[in-house]
């Protein structure tokens, strides 16, 4: 903005004209809103929730320029505007095309629709390989809620899968480049939460590929985000690689006083009895970070990958998960224990221990901390019992 | 009151006949039909010397796979686990080192694989979830035995035998029902 007096009233005048149209009208799926100028056909859907609101893989709402990549958010529009009623004559990205005065979105009405995202997932369902029962993001990813609701049972493509060579992009971060669906995410969160951004997608076209040129570690205080944003497994956690599934975890939320400059403490652990397995940010429900005080929620490194111990964390509570999800099954939905009815019913007299589990079992071994373990458990670590 | 259904039989309460008052008749009926069967085909039979066939879909005791190459399928992917009614089934995984490779068909396996045969119910549904053909109902019942100790069936009591150094025993533990196609 200039400084002088005349642009000073020109802009006053024209906030005021904002003032004035405050809001737009659109309708998706049937369903009007109003949403202010400038919202995205994605995020109105968002703020009507439920089915209406097309999936993303690629746009996140907390990184500036994501989205436009994976097409999986296409919508059809029926009518651009009140004062221009044409249908857009393609099928658009919701994520990167903003609402207009009257618009008319058809998102699950529409037959074209469900059709070219059946296509979109079948194509990024082409390279990824279908090793969920061996990623550790099953359970959480998106892209397999997605397969789900529009995956075809089998595959069309005949070709082998691209493979990579493997590479180690440092201690705590797990690259799995045959998954990665190219979303750029990752980068995003490089740049824009990390000062420095030492990784990128590299090569064109199949080749594309995420990588550190030239093998560089990824040391950033702030790079374990990337795990969070990463909507596949192609980013994963290395000190919670294979200690479980995620659905065998109990989520809670716990806090804690983090010093690290821009770490807002909050998180959500993934326990397993008392011990913390994993420590993540805390989800919305669109699978992003939660905003708190209007600012993301970004944990640091040392909150989720040192953090390991439960006395270091104030637990809040339970994470709500919504129930269609696999992590909420076979759960309490409190943090307190049931009590042992039979000693006090039976006047102090302990039930009769027919067997002690942990006396004939090799599994969950109480004196086995696989949360102390920086890495995958390996066949040594298993031997003692 | 209003009788709910017409299957209601009144109770026959005339006094008993001279015939029926002897009881000597009704003794030699029913003892001449307790005599017939001894020359009727018995339906039992001696286990375990004699063995009744298996029918195509009973449940037994699981085994774990093994590929042609006595690779263990299991990758520990917990479907059994979640899938399973009774919370028989527990595990461990651990990734896999240079030079296992021969042991294990994929990065991650088993390290521990547990079967608590007290609470399987041997319905099936860990053969029904596993993606990797891992685990199977075979035709075999469990064993009975004087400890529950005993019945914590761990990755050793449960693995089929090495296909190739163990072949006979390997051919033994697939059993005799038709194999499924495996679609790989």
């Amino acid at each position: 903005m200039l400084h002088c007096g005349l642009c000073v009233k020109e802009c006053l005048e024209y906030l005021r004209m904002e003032e004035e149209i405050k809001t737009i009208k659109v309708t998706i799926d049937n369903i009007t809103i109003d949403v202010a100028p400038g919202t995205t056909i994605l995020n109105a859907a968002r703020q009507i929730g439920g089915d209406v609101t097309p999936p993303a893989m690629c746009y996140y709402s907390k990184l500036d320029g994501s989205g436009g990549k994976c097409r999986t958010c296409l919508v059809e529009v029926a009518a651009g505007s009140a004062a221009d009623p044409r249908p857009m004559p393609k099928l658009v990205a919701s994520c990167r095309t903003g609402v207009m005065d009257g618009m008319v979105v058809k998102n699950i009405t529409s037959e074209k629709v469900t059709d070219a995202r059946n296509g979109v997932v079948e194509f990024l369902l082409l390279n990824h390989p279908l090793d969920c029962p061996i990623c550790d993001q099953a359970g959480e990813c998106h892209l397999q809620d997605l397969g789900y609701e529009h995956g075809k049972e089998g595959t069309r493509y005949q070709f082998a899968r691209r493979t990579f060579k493997k590479e180690d992009i440092g201690p705590y971060i797990q690259l799995h480049m045959t998954r990665c669906i190219l979303c750029y995410r990752c980068t995003y969160v490089a740049d824009q939460i990390t000062q420095k951004r030492v990784h990128g997608v590299i090569d064109r076209g199949d080749h594309a590929a995420i990588s550190t040129y030239i093998s560089k570690a990824i040391d950033n205080d702030f790079s374990g985000n990337m795990i969070d944003v990463c909507p596949v497994g192609a980013l994963t956690d290395k000190t919670f690689r294979f200690k479980n599934r995620v659905w065998f975890t109990k989520p809670v939320d716990a806090h804690r006083n983090c010093t690290t400059p821009g770490c807002c403490g909050k998180a959500t652990l993934w326990l397993r009895g008392e011990e913390v397995f994993r420590v993540t940010a805390r989800k919305d429900q669109w699978g992003e970070v939660q905003s708190f005080d209007g600012k993301p929620g970004w944990i640091c490194n040392t909150c989720r990958f040192e953090t390991k111990k439960t006395e270091s964390w104030t637990v809040e509570g339970i994470t709500t998960i919504s129930r269609h999800s696999v992590i909420g099954l076979n759960k309490y939905k409190t943090l307190e224990m049931p009590k042992e009815t039979v000693k006090a019913v039976m006047k102090g007299t302990d039930p009769k221990l027919l067997m002690d589990i942990h006396s004939v079992s090799g599994v969950n071994k109480p004196d086995t901390h696989l949360s102390e373990l920086d890495r995958a458990a390996k066949s040594d670590d298993f031997k003692n019992n | 009151m209003q009788p709910l259904t017409n299957k209601i039989k009144q109770v026959d309460r005339k006094p008993m006949t001279f015939m029926e008052k002897l009881y000597l008749p009704a003794i030699f009926k029913g003892m001449t039909i307790t005599f017939s069967h001894i020359f009727k085909k018995k339906p039992t039979i001696n286990y375990p010397e004699k063995q009744r066939p298996f029918s195509p879909v009973f449940r037994g005791l699981q085994i774990l796979n093994r590929d042609e190459e006595g690779r263990e399928n299991c990758t520990a992917c917990g479907l059994c686990a979640v899938a399973c009614p009774a919370e028989a089934i527990t595990m461990e995984a651990a990734e896999r080192q240079q030079g296992e490779e021969h042991l294990y068909k994929e990065e991650k396996y088993a390290a521990k694989y547990e079967i608590n045969m007290l609470r399987c119910i041997f319905c099936g549904l860990c053969e029904e979830a596993c993606p990797k053909d891992a685990i199977y109902l075979s035709e075999t019942f469990t064993p009975a035995d004087y400890q529950r100790k005993q019945f914590i069936y761990s990755k050793d009591d449960l693995l089929i035998p090495h296909p190739k150094e163990n072949p006979d025993a390997y051919q033994k533990a697939l059993g005799n029902r038709p194999q499924k196609v495996s679609e790989n």
